[in-house]
């Protein structure tokens, strides 16, 4: 009788948790698990023709895929992309957020003010960006002229354009990570300040030795975020290059979309987005494992 | 060991004075206690000395040196906050001679330091845990061995006990006044708490609205309160008031709780009621109220009262256990009594 009751509780207690989980198992299956596995088997098909359905040519699209130069392009220029706007997003915004912690008359507006781009749609941003480009009278170049300098096309010469819309993002991301810094930094005490600063710790030593590490948990949030903005986010590519000069700007995201939509080959689209996803997913189980372990958390 | 010299210190806080022209000095190697309510200035007065405030006017001198304008490091002082103020993603140990690290103190003399401290204050278990896996007994004594491991001459110490449960906070009293004593060190501890003042400090400097207002040892403030608020703040219960009988309406007269006796009633208007009975063990608490006026009158009896709520009885006390006030400026009329011993231990 008791053991029956035994091997029944936990049984219920089961049922109900998965029951309370349903809704957003249902939902993240039916928007996204089953998408990625749909887009998985895709990638092992050719891409259905008006005559000729989808049939399974195993890792051919993978294949193709690695043949393509673009997609070597797309890629280089993806991870330049990440490995330039990341740390000096995150860098800026430490920087903005230690600068607005600090006591100083108008703080409030300042924060403001470094927040703004943060709330901008990233369309509306590709504008303002593209007119402080534009060769002629743009911001940058009536400013250049102003001190006598010449016109440059940044958006239009190979070696400049991907560093213009890199600039963008950094611009655009670093308010958005200054909040979270700032919201990390009002946490740590004050008399932890204090209390350094008896024991002889310089402001420096402070915030190598204290702030820095109680940062971590914020900066790996950031990170993760950061990582997956640079691989997500092509508004303003499309905005302001289009991928161009010659597939200069092209990252993996708008690669992906110019295969799928644009030239309707579904099955390299899938093999691309396989990719994507893969590199995404490692890049996170990385961080989460190299700073995982040092971060405190409290 | 540092004599530390406290000149009319000033601190304003946007016009309004939290520590309004204070001086004192403290002898080395005494405790010295600032005692007060909250917002008294006992704790700016501290961060002054400390130089985690900046004075409006006056100086600091230690051992002769002006460190008025110094920044904390300088200053040749440790310090123990109120919330311990420990780094939360260091362990004990790396806490401890955080301070040690930071002035470049090599690695076997920390070490040895390290093992002395965390022996002194019982700590040697949980070298490798972090603050969160402490007790708040724990931490204060990390934060106790912080300040210790300094070998600073001074160590200041803002309401340390007062995240404690009563049971530690008495055990910190004892153990934090026995280190003092046994390493030598001046300090300066900042409490509200009248019984720390009283059974730890060498001197007490008891404060009220930015400014002294009586300093001296436990036995003066307690035997000779300065003022009415003096006899109310130090000792438990507090002194009663007893409001001018007869020919002297501009002075009032104290009395201390035990001081007093209850004597059957007498049938005239002097006599009180009984309205509360609170037993301590060893003694009780009679509150009486007179009839003539509202003030409840806390009497101290040995033992068990005999006396029950709503009895009426008299109040009676030896006329030499009186403290009389000047009603208007609050201050003490009657001379020091004479018996007060005013060497510290």
């Amino acid at each position: 009788m008791s053991f029956g009751l035994h091997r029944l509780m936990p049984r219920r207690t089961t049922v109900e948790a998965w029951l309370l989980l349903l809704p957003s198992v249902v939902l993240l299956a039916t928007f996204a698990h089953i998408p990625i596995v749909a887009t998985l088997i895709d990638s092992f098909y050719s891409t259905p023709r008006r005559n000729r359905p989808a049939h399974f040519v195993g890792l051919d699209n993978y294949r193709d895929m690695v043949a393509d130069p673009i997609f070597w392009k797309a890629l280089i220029n993806n991870l330049i992309y990440a490995a330039g706007t990341i740390p000096a997003a995150v860098a800026i915004a430490l920087a903005m957020a230690l600068f607005v912690d600090s006591r100083l008359p108008g703080r409030s507006l300042l924060r403001m003010a470094y927040f703004t781009p943060t709330v901008l749609p990233m369309i509306a941003v590709a504008n303002i960006w593209l007119f402080f480009y534009t060769p002629g009278y743009g911001l940058l170049d009536q400013i250049a002229i102003l001190f006598g300098g010449h016109t440059t096309n940044w958006l239009g010469s190979q070696h400049t354009a991907l560093a213009a819309v890199m600039v963008v993002a950094v611009w655009k991301e670093a308010g958005f990570f200054m909040i979270f810094y700032l919201a990390a930094l009002q946490q740590i005490p004050p008399d932890l300040r204090e209390a350094a600063a008896i024991e002889g710790a310089s402001r420096f030593t402070f915030f190598r030795r204290v702030t820095w590490p109680l940062l971590m948990p914020v900066t790996l949030f950031v990170l993760v975020n950061a990582v997956i903005n640079a691989f997500r986010t092509v508004d303003h590519i499309f905005m302001m290059t289009g991928g161009g000069p010659d597939n200069a700007t092209n990252v993996l995201l708008f690669h992906i979309y110019e295969i799928g939509f644009k030239f309707w080959d579904q099955g390299a689209a899938t093999a691309l987005t396989m990719v994507l996803l893969a590199l995404l997913g490692l890049l996170a189980l990385a961080q989460f494992l190299f700073a995982g372990r040092k971060v405190h958390y409290q | 060991m540092s004599r530390i010299e406290v000149e009319h210190l000033v601190k304003d806080f946007g016009g309004r004075a939290a520590v309004n022209d204070v001086s004192f000095s403290v002898e080395r190697g005494a405790l010295c206690v600032l005692l007060g309510p909250s917002g008294c200035g006992k704790s700016t007065t501290l961060r002054l000395i400390a130089g985690l405030e900046e004075p409006t006017a006056g100086r600091i001198v230690i051992d002769g040196r002006d460190i008025t304008h110094l920044p904390s490091k300088d200053r040749r002082i440790a310090m123990v906050f109120q919330s311990y103020a420990l780094f939360p993603h260091l362990t004990v140990a790396q806490n401890i001679v955080f301070g040690l690290e930071v002035r470049g103190v090599a690695r076997a003399e920390r070490d040895a330091r390290l093992g002395k401290v965390a022996a002194l204050v019982g700590l040697s278990e949980y070298l490798t845990r972090k603050p969160g896996q402490l007790s708040g007994g724990q931490r204060q004594r990390v934060a106790l061995a912080r300040a210790i491991v300094s070998e600073q001459p001074v160590c200041l110490m803002d309401e340390p006990l007062s995240n404690l449960d009563a049971k530690l906070r008495q055990e910190m009293r004892v153990e934090i006044r026995a280190l003092q004593q046994r390493l030598g060190m001046t300090m300066i501890y900042v409490t509200h708490d009248q019984v720390e003042a009283m059974t730890m400090a060498d001197q007490v400097i008891l404060m009220k609205d930015g400014a002294i207002e009586q300093a001296g040892s436990p036995v003066d403030l307690y035997q000779a309160p300065a003022t009415v608020f003096a006899a109310r703040f130090v000792g438990a219960p507090p002194m009663n008031l007893i409001a001018a009988a007869g020919p002297e309406p501009s002075v009032v007269t104290g009395v201390r709780a035990e001081d007093m006796r209850l004597a059957p009633p007498t049938g005239n208007g002097a006599d009180a009621e009984v309205t509360s009975i609170e037993y301590l063990g060893a003694d009780t608490i009679v509150g009486l109220r007179r009839s003539d006026d509202g003030d409840a009158i806390l009497v101290r009896v040995p033992g068990r009262a005999s006396a029950r709520i709503g009895e009426r009885a008299a109040l009676a006390w030896d006329p030499a256990h009186e403290h009389r006030f000047d009603r208007a400026s609050g201050r003490r009329l009657s001379a020091f009594p004479p018996s007060t011993d005013r060497s510290p231990a």
